[in-house]
């Protein structure tokens, strides 16, 4: 079996291209990996620069990382935030989908087309009157602000409801008759048929939430409230100091999901690119 | 249909008590399942549009709302308007310029024959699409930095080219922009692309190269028509990302404030308009055109496209 096979110039030539586009893509973050290691008032007199001055190296912005007052805070909320809402949105989502797919009642037709209008419609232009609704909500500056509005999502009922009606419903009418209460049927049968989209799912609401920058910066108004990324945001001034905590503050807020995609690759590819294949 | 459900259900459940039966009914089970969707829908979409559209009609003061008629829409023709629209519109061009055609011929070589290590190279393309634009927002603003040993600058100066201050420059600007978005939906793009083409079946090719079809017929005649459904989707998205844009500019220039307002976006000026001045009423207006341009977007869609036609 293991005869060596012979490549054509062109899976040579292809290989190349692709390493070349590979290393041009994985440079920023090479370049950011650097400049974590050396002092930060070398980059703010130098310029961001890819110098390999091995002798500046030090874990020392990775120390004040841990001793900004804030960060470890930021990261915690944004660690909380992204469970409550992933989990939250994921069952809440895979419940309507399901009952999207597998049941024939009035009215589903019109809540297909609703979900479909929310999915169309980019929700930056609602932020304004959703913004003065958690007002009179008072809930400003809490994580229910950030959380609640976009916890049903459109695009894993979407996603859900796709996934459900490509399953094999024989089951429903067995388990009916084996006297299972109809959510028992969605809990028992089909949650774990919906596995790899549960998995998908709650990889694209993960990544969602903890990047997402707009909604939380408008309702998240105290700095012990503030995200990740709302953090690191108000690090960045045009005066340009805290590029300790900012330049390493950046990489660590990476960690979580690099993580996760090393692990979950496979839930990564399929929750980013919902819809791309239909069925 | 309803009569079945009936039926089904009184005969398999004695009718002993309703609580009882509950859980066992088919014909309730699908409202309370979707009953999420209904309650967070009313809530947190159907109120905030209607109420944005009232709102633009509004001058909105503390403790204070007075209808003002259309002088929010009037108010829309000024500099900084017409600043954001160009602004989001150009970004949103090139991003579709250069993110639908790159990620797409880049999926084809791929995906070809020739090709080893693929899932190895999809995997690392993608890994940009991990970082926020916070974060890679940080990073850019640190290659493109003014100062002379900034990355780029130090690149350019291998060329004898000046210095430049990239965030004075609106081209410049743009540009930045433009290659942030291009880092960070590459990878995502690419897969797209690439799950199209893997759901071509082999045989077109087969029978395409029996009847003398080159590399070139192969890919214009077959690859580029059946991938159509995955490129209008890309498409749509990209559109949405681009009208949608602000948090690239708002990390570019380190705040909502550019100079000459040369990173401008439409939701960085219901941003700008609605948070920062609190001028809700002039902020609906704005959001309102911007719905008006994606309701435009969306027809036109649906009559070229029929997006979502194979769906009912």
């Amino acid at each position: 079996m293991a005869i060596q096979t012979k490549w054509k110039p062109s899976t040579i030539l292809l290989i190349i291209l692709f390493a070349i586009v590979s290393i041009i893509i994985l440079f920023p973050l090479y370049a950011i990996t650097l400049a974590s290691l050396k002092p930060s008032t070398e980059i703010m007199r130098q310029g961001l620069n890819v110098r390999f001055d091995s002798h500046l190296f030090s874990m020392n912005n990775f120390v004040s990382v841990f001793e900004h007052p804030y960060y470890i805070r930021w990261y915690a909320n944004s660690l909380l935030i992204a469970a409550i809402f992933t989990a939250s949105s994921i069952i809440l989502s895979a419940v309507v989908g399901y009952a999207l797919a597998i049941y024939e009642f009035k009215g589903r037709n019109i809540i297909f087309v609703l979900v479909l209008v929310t999915l169309m419609l980019p929700t930056e232009i609602i932020i304004l009157p959703l913004f003065k609704l958690m007002i009179s909500f008072k809930m400003i500056n809490t994580y229910w602000a950030v959380i609640l509005p976009f916890v049903v999502a459109p695009l894993p009922i979407f996603f859900f409801r796709q996934y459900v009606t490509g399953l094999p419903k024989d089951f429903i009418d067995a388990g009916r008759i084996d006297g299972c209460t109809e959510l028992g049927i969605f809990a028992r049968i089909f949650v774990p048929l919906m596995l790899p989209a549960f998995g998908a799912m709650a990889i694209l609401q993960a990544i969602g939430s903890w990047n997402n920058f707009l909604w939380p910066l408008i309702v998240l108004r105290a700095n012990e409230k503030f995200t990740i990324p709302i953090g690191i945001s108000t690090l960045l001034t045009p005066y340009g100091n805290n590029f300790d905590v900012l330049i390493a503050g950046s990489l660590v807020a990476i960690l979580p999901l690099l993580i996760l995609y090393i692990f979950f690759q496979r839930y990564f590819i399929s929750g980013l690119t919902v819809g791309g294949v239909k069925g | 249909m309803n009569t079945k459900f009936a039926v089904d259900a009184s005969t398999s459940i004695p009718r002993s008590s309703f609580w009882r039966s509950l859980p066992y009914s088919k014909k309730l089970a699908p409202y309370i399942l979707v009953s999420p969707f209904i309650i967070s829908f009313l809530i947190f979409f159907a109120y905030p549009v209607i109420n944005t559209v009232i709102m633009s009609f509004q001058e909105i003061l503390p403790g204070q709302v007075k209808y003002v008629g259309t002088e929010n829409y009037e108010n829309l023709t000024n500099r900084q308007f017409y600043r954001a629209m160009y602004n989001s519109a150009v970004y949103t061009v090139l991003t579709l310029l250069v993110l639908i055609p790159v990620p797409l011929i880049f999926a084809v070589l791929l995906n070809s024959k020739a090709m080893r290590f693929t899932n190895f190279f999809r995997s690392t393309l993608f890994i940009p699409a991990l970082t926020s634009v916070v974060v890679a927002g940080t990073i850019f603003r640190l290659i493109f930095g003014e100062l002379p040993g900034s990355l780029m600058n130090e690149f350019l100066s291998l060329f004898n080219v000046a210095p430049a201050n990239f965030k004075q420059s609106a081209p410049l600007a743009m540009f930045i922009m433009v290659i942030l978005a291009t880092w960070r939906w590459i990878g995502i793009n690419i897969i797209y692309f690439l799950s199209g083409l893997q759901n071509i079946p082999h045989e077109l090719y087969e029978s395409a190269e029996i009847d003398g079809a080159n590399a070139m017929d192969k890919f214009l005649k077959i690859t580029l028509p059946l991938l159509k459904p995955v490129t209008i989707y890309v498409l749509t998205i990209s559109i949405y990302g681009g009208f949608a844009m602000f948090t690239e500019s708002y990390m570019l220039f380190a705040g909502n404030n550019s100079p000459k307002d040369i990173g401008l976006t439409i939701v960085g000026y219901i941003y700008k308009s609605g948070i920062q001045k609190n001028e809700l009423g002039f902020g609906s207006a704005i959001g309102i055109t911007l719905l008006g341009i994606v309701l435009i977007i969306n027809v036109i869609q649906l009559k070229f496209f029929g997006l979502f036609r194979k769906e009912d």
